[in-house]
């Protein structure tokens, strides 16, 4: 016999670097991970934070609570809706509820630069455009899916509402634009706050650039009196979101601008640009 | 194993880190230490992927941190208590943490066990205070049962007792057989974890050691002696060739040597003795000469040379280890 090792003698180092080290090896099997993962983490943190109790409930409240609103009025009212589709009463909820939307879309991604979760999260999932794709798909199934409701208990109230005071039935399409199309249009539109939150890292000022985009357009062309500007200002209105908004209730501010399912063709344009470029972001900078 | 390359980061104009080479192995506590600003952070961000070196490569296992797919079974990390979103509880900050990497809900209860925090799962992290939040984060480097387990200051904020059982965790991880690396700005922490040091400071390497050869390098030990006859010991002292140095407060201090001829010296002489200790300078100041030297190589600007900035080559480490164990 030689004389007795030490209690903790190394291990003999391999040589080469890429074969796993002796050493501990846990009990618990290894997973290789994926996109489904990344979906699991994301929907326990969406829930787990009262930020989206409160946005959503308090979109769910306006969104039901103004249409219903102007359901009852209208329909209290002697007035007579002279054969409108009564789906459209559904779009002045919809237009301020999309504002907390909006402020969950940037809290989803901006909230974790502000706290420094984001240093956990990426630890925990060093593919970065995963862990972006991850809250995209969470945060946009989220938004659709009680937009989705809210819409649809709004428009369901006030067609039977106003069934006696003129409306006419709307059509299936009417019907299927009214509450699946919006739907998709404030999913979309707080999916790309999401990115833009993701872009900025700062909550506030992701907010702050989203309502601008929201507002900015029709209170600018509010004000472009001059007679050369009229083009300008013709474009600012029909492309402004509001009026792409009411495009899906087929009562456009405008007589010309986008038609039919063109809004929905434009956020997904534009959120698929800011997307790719937050993605490259988020690969160049660090964490 | 965690490999580092020539790893450099330069922010702007300022460089953080400046060529790091060393090697961090499984089995012992290292320890990273480094005043504040020296670039530990910054060096332990690369290795975890979040920062992109300047240049140089680190390698966790021969792997790049974002090749690896389960980076929590392989690699625990503490680098900031502070890094959770404070409305979410502690339960679910570790659930989402565990299902991102494929982690069975139930080892959450396990790590919550583990620091201690299953009282307060279900409370949120804002509420929690500094040695909390250092558990959960500790929590949270456990979760994945990893190989590699990495702490950015873990002492910091704790009370005593949690102290004591962070140094008792990162031996018990380390004696089974995991690599346990861990920053502070404290060399007396260090000093007592930690098996092997690594030094930087300015960014740059500055020892590469075992802990033991470090102390017997840099640990100056001295008799200290105090006596109402100090005149007549000063004396005595000098006709037996031993030097003194005198220091406040009427203390000598008798360099190297033993207590004991000391003690016996004065008792033939009978001299009267109010103190006779043996003293050990404190590796805080070794520590601090250490780093002080890099502030001198800095503004000399001369290369990165010097018997500290020696990186241990490869075949001889296993050796220093022994010395070091």
């Amino acid at each position: 016999m030689s004389t007795p090792q030490p209690p903790q003698a190394p291990p003999a180092w391999p040589a080469t670097p890429d074969s796993r080290t002796p050493g501990y090896t846990s009990p618990i099997p290894v997973v290789r991970t994926h996109l489904g993962h990344a979906i699991a983490s994301e929907w326990t943190k969406i829930r787990s934070v009262r930020s989206t109790m409160w946005t959503l409930g308090v979109f769910v409240l306006l969104v039901i609570g103004i249409g219903l609103g102007t359901g009852a009025l209208v329909a209290s009212s002697s007035s007579d809706l002279g054969g409108e589709s009564p789906l459209a009463l559904g779009f002045f909820g919809l237009l301020l509820g999309s504002m907390c939307v909006i402020t969950l879309g940037v809290l989803t991604t901006a909230s974790e630069y502000g706290t420094g979760m984001i240093r956990t999260t990426m630890t925990a999932c060093p593919s970065r455009g995963r862990v972006l794709a991850a809250k995209a798909i969470v945060f946009f199934l989220v938004a659709f899916v009680v937009t989705l409701v809210a819409a649809s208990v709004v428009a369901l109230a006030q067609a039977s509402m106003l069934e006696n005071h003129g409306a006419r039935v709307p059509t299936g399409s009417e019907w299927f634009k009214g509450t699946v199309g919006v739907s998709l249009f404030i999913a979309l539109l707080g999916l790309l706050s999401l990115v833009i939150g993701s872009i900025v890292r700062h909550s506030a000022g992701a907010i702050t650039i989203m309502i601008g985009l929201l507002l900015a357009p029709l209170v600018i062309a509010l004000f472009m009196f001059a007679e050369s500007l009229s083009k300008v200002r013709t474009g600012l209105l029909e492309y402004s979101i509001p009026n792409q908004l009411s495009v899906f209730y087929s009562n456009s501010l405008t007589s010309s601008g986008p038609t039919g399912w063109d809004p929905l063709w434009i956020a997904l344009g534009v959120t698929a640009v800011a997307f790719a470029g937050a993605f490259v972001l988020l690969e160049k900078r660090d964490v | 194993m965690i490999e580092l390359e020539g790893l450099t980061k330069r922010y702007d104009e300022k460089l953080a880190v400046n060529n790091l080479t060393f090697t961090v192995r499984p089995g012992v506590v290292t320890g990273f230490l480094g005043p504040n600003g020296a670039g530990k952070s910054t060096t332990m961000r690369m290795v975890l992927g979040l920062d992109h070196p300047t240049s140089g490569d680190v390698r966790i296992d021969g792997k790049r941190y974002d090749q690896i797919e389960d980076p929590l079974r392989y690699i625990g990390a503490l680098l900031d208590a502070k890094a959770v979103h404070g409305g979410r509880s502690a339960f679910n900050h570790l659930l989402c943490l565990a299902q991102s990497n494929g982690i069975p809900a139930a080892r959450v209860h396990e790590v919550l066990d583990t620091v201690g925090l299953t009282g307060v799962a279900r409370k949120k992290a804002k509420g929690f205070s500094l040695g909390m939040g250092q558990r959960l984060g500790i929590a949270a480097a456990l979760l994945g049962d990893p190989r590699i387990l990495m702490f950015d200051e873990p002492v910091n904020g704790l009370d005593p007792e949690g102290i004591h059982w962070i140094r008792t965790l990162m031996k018990s991880l380390a004696a089974q057989g995991r690599t346990v690396f861990v920053s502070s700005h404290l060399m007396s922490e260090m000093a007592l974890t930690a098996d092997h040091l690594v030094v930087i400071g300015q960014g740059r390497l500055l020892a590469d050691t075992s802990m033991a050869d470090f102390i017997a390098k840099n640990s100056r030990s001295y008799v200290r002696v105090r006596s109402p006859q100090r005149e007549r010991l000063l004396d005595v002292l000098h006709e037996a060739g031993i030097t003194v140095v005198e220091t406040g407060g009427g203390a000598l201090e008798v360099d190297g040597g033993k207590a004991e001829p000391i003690g016996e010296l004065a008792a033939r002489h009978q001299i009267v003795l109010h103190e006779l200790s043996l003293q050990q300078a404190s590796l805080e100041e070794a520590f601090m000469r250490l780093t002080a030297q890099s502030v001198e190589y800095h503004a000399h600007s001369e290369a990165p040379g010097g018997t500290w900035a020696q990186p241990v080559p490869r075949g001889e480490w296993g050796a220093d280890w022994k010395k070091g164990a």
